[in-house]
């Protein structure tokens, strides 16, 4: 029984295998890349706006509020990254659809990837937004004893986003593929639904969770600034 | 018994058991999470939002070591070490 989609090789020379996660991997790349691509060449400000256009905003404006209710106050910043994630781990779910076709976030490849992403964004967001020191600092609070404990959860933050897809996204496959040999008709069309359903959550779940981690290393701590003075006349 | 036996029945024993544990423990948990989260949307219906978006978060966070679980019965099941060295020494003599 397969566990996931890196065995599946197509390609072998020597050392270098192209297997089935890389290939669906790069195909979902195109897929949103060059479709974005071609809406976008002409976007209109006016009235009368193409269909794509209005999808397009609405994801987009969907996501950024999202990213705002989180907590974080300049959303355009982090839309990018938290947006790319969810895209790409939504349409790698949405495309089961297609026959033939195994989400390649059923890999752990692939979500350790992903997680290892936030890994290095989350610090790297927070030293742009406070400073080395104010962000090193920040694993030192409340005392300094918490600083083992604060790093040790940093890493498993990274490790349960990347056990959490991989494990959602290879038990849909994994109960399909088991149905399949035991009631082939209409049950799992069922699961399939159901794995869909779960696909997107767990996309938004990701990026959610992503932005949280976000703004929690992004949260400033400045002292509230002393009210100031009733103005007074000079006169 | 022989050590090919005390391996076959201890993976499968154990990664049964997994299972039963890791599905009805988070579904406690879980249970108890949907409630709390329905007593406070009735309170306040106009936060609705907000909770709704913080139950889905928590779920997935309790949804996660019944993941855990199910990884490990697969281990277990599909990609056993113990069971792969073990047949592996059975075809090489």
């Amino acid at each position: 029984m397969r566990l996931s989609p890196d065995e599946m090789i197509l390609w072998q020379h020597g050392l270098l295998k192209l297997n089935a996660t890389i290939v669906y991997t790069w195909g979902l790349m195109l897929a949103l890349a060059v479709g974005s691509i071609l809406i976008t060449r002409k976007l209109s400000t006016g009235l009368e706006r193409s269909r794509w256009q209005c999808l397009l905003e609405i994801v987009v404006t969907a996501i950024e509020k999202q990213i705002e209710d989180v907590g974080l106050s300049h959303p355009e910043k982090y839309l990018g990254f938290l947006g790319t994630l969810f895209l790409f781990i939504a349409t790698a779910s949405l495309c089961t659809i297609i026959p033939g076709y195994e989400p390649p976030t059923g890999s752990l490849s692939t979500t350790v990837a992903l997680a290892l992403c936030v890994f290095v964004a989350v610090p790297m967001f927070g030293i742009e937004e406070q400073g080395v020191g104010g962000y090193l600092a920040s694993y030192t609070k409340p005392t300094i004893i918490m600083l083992p404990f604060n790093i040790i959860s940093e890493l498993s933050r990274t490790l349960a986003l990347a056990v959490r897809l991989f494990g959602n996204m290879m038990s849909g496959a994994m109960i399909i593929a088991i149905l399949l040999t035991i009631t082939p008709f209409i049950f799992p069309i069922v699961m399939m639904a159901l794995g869909l359903l779960t696909g997107m959550v767990q996309a938004y779940i990701f990026s959610i969770l992503a932005a949280v981690y976000i703004a929690a290393a992004t949260r400033t701590r400045k002292p509230k600034p002393a009210p100031m003075p009733a103005a007074v006349p000079s006169t | 018994m022989d050590s090919m036996t005390i391996i076959a029945v201890a993976s499968i024993a154990t990664a049964g058991l997994t299972t039963g544990i890791g599905c009805m423990c988070p579904a406690l948990g879980e249970g108890r999470s949907v409630a709390t989260a329905l007593t406070a949307l009735a309170q306040q219906p106009d936060a609705s939002a907000t909770i709704t978006r913080t139950l889905f978060v928590g779920l997935a966070m309790i949804e996660s070591t019944a993941i855990y679980c199910f990884v490990v019965s697969m281990i277990l099941i599909f990609a056993n070490p113990f069971w792969n060295h073990v047949i592996a020494q059975a075809a090489g003599k």
